[in-house]
């Protein structure tokens, strides 16, 4: 069913503490989840927020993303633990007509990854961001696992959700075949469990040119698990926008991540781990990438974005690939 | 078969039309017309392409697994000795045979793709 978005948040706007809304306009990205910026506007100067709703129902038996109450609740844990985030404003009541969604406030920034890797704007801060990264997911890592309605997984609970996708795509990969294979005779003894953001990446963080990074975005993936995860997803080259040879984000090095990690509270990570993590979040990935494109080929979904995301299931294996025989 | 227009022809025309009207677009349709310019690329590499690389991976793979079929049925077969755990990382010739399938792969879907190097 369409919304309509600008209507619904102009209806939404006393209770935001405004008398309307203008410039209501849907952001680029975001498949599964639409992003809208609006200005509230009232007494004063218009107020920049962002809402996030999602665009199809979740489907908690297929989906592994936190509701919107749950995203909701993170956000603001995350705050009072010392991760910079954009505050929120308001979870999204069914009266309000938007669906589930939230609203936060506008962080302004940087979000595009490949601007965060070459923009000269970046040049400064550029080498700090690893560490920062690393102190920001030791905070987030803080946050009492009760604190919002979580799943949890290790690394066998996600070879195994993502196993099992894979089979039922009906998909004859070699590559990932090989990688599942590999990753299962090589787990680690575990470690204690931590609230994760669960897309901590380059392109879900708001970057400031002065300050790095000024909010932590898209908590949709939220769960409980492996704090090597969180540091791994955030290594996986899929998000380093050609800047293979910068590990982390394609702006920085393993080492200032996990001293940025230990410095601001985190335990001592062996890089094996993270490697073994980042390998894992390429292999899901694309999984990832299949599964977004069977969406495409049901009909469930029509856009052009479904299908030729399909087609990057081939950067994630060229990866995977290369990892094994460097010898993970 | 019709030669004129040549598919790839009427690939770059449909491509070039997309990106000249980019300008006028939301910032939503702009994105998508950005994925349509790439999708059309990746047709235009595959269909110059793609027959070289699927015959260079049928005789890679036959060589590999020792046996003469269709490239579907290697393909499996293959992804089936992974799965039953009779082949591994530690298997000759496994991880090149991987990896020049992947290299054809990539030139088609993304060829300005910069993939891990050894640390």
């Amino acid at each position: 069913m369409e919304v309509d978005i600008p209507a619904a948040l102009a209806g939404l706007a006393p209770k935001l503490g405004g008398t309307g809304v203008e410039k209501a306009q849907r952001l680029t990205g975001g498949a599964s989840m639409e992003t809208w910026a609006f200005n509230l506007l009232g007494a004063g100067e218009p107020r920049p927020l962002i809402l996030r709703r999602r665009a199809v129902p979740l489907d908690p038996e297929t989906s592994r993303s936190a509701s919107m109450a749950a995203e909701a609740a993170l956000i603001e844990a995350a705050g009072h633990a010392g991760a910079p985030v954009a505050p929120l404003v308001r979870l999204c009541e069914p009266e309000d007509g938007l669906g589930e969604g939230h609203i936060t406030g506008f962080v302004a920034g940087e979000t595009l990854g490949r601007k965060i890797v070459s923009d000269p704007r970046f040049d400064v801060v550029r080498p700090h961001l690893a560490r920062q990264c690393g102190q920001i997911l030791a905070r987030i890592h803080t946050v009492p696992t009760g604190a919002a309605n979580l799943t949890t997984a290790d690394a066998q609970g996600e070879l195994d959700r993502y196993e099992a996708i894979y089979r039922t795509s009906g998909a004859e990969r070699p590559i990932l075949e090989l990688a599942l294979q590999h990753l299962r005779r090589n787990l680690s003894p575990p470690m204690p469990n931590v609230v994760l953001h669960g897309d901590f990446r380059n392109g879900n963080l708001m970057f400031d040119p002065d300050r790095g990074v000024a909010a932590v975005l898209d908590w949709e993936l939220a769960h409980v698990g492996d704090p090597a995860e969180d540091l791994g997803w955030l290594c996986v080259n899929s998000w380093r926008f050609g800047r293979a040879d910068r590990p982390v984000g394609g702006f920085g090095d393993y080492q200032d991540l996990l001293e940025g990690y230990m410095e601001a509270g985190g335990a001592e990570v062996p890089l094996s781990r993270v490697l073994f993590w980042q390998a894992l979040g390429s292999l899901k990935w694309g999984i990832m990438c299949l599964m977004m494109y069977s969406s495409y080929a049901t009909g469930a979904t029509n856009s052009v974005e479904r299908p030729m995301i399909g087609r990057r299931v081939s950067e994630t294996e060229i990866d995977l690939v290369n990892l094994l025989e460097a010898g993970l | 078969m019709i030669e004129h227009p040549r598919a790839d022809e009427l690939i770059e025309a449909v491509a070039g039309w997309v990106e000249s009207i980019r300008p006028q677009l939301n910032p939503r349709d702009a994105f998508l017309s950005r994925v349509a310019v790439n999708a059309l690329n990746a047709v235009k590499r595959e269909l110059s392409q793609g027959p070289a690389a699927e015959v260079a991976a049928r005789s890679r793979l036959s060589a590999l697994l020792g046996m003469e079929a269709d490239l579907g049925t290697l393909n499996a077969e293959l992804c089936e000795r992974l799965r039953r755990g009779e082949m591994d990382v530690a298997t000759p010739g496994l991880l090149a045979a991987l990896k020049a399938g992947i290299e054809d792969q990539i030139a088609i879907d993304q060829p300005t793709y910069v993939s891990v190097g050894r640390r």
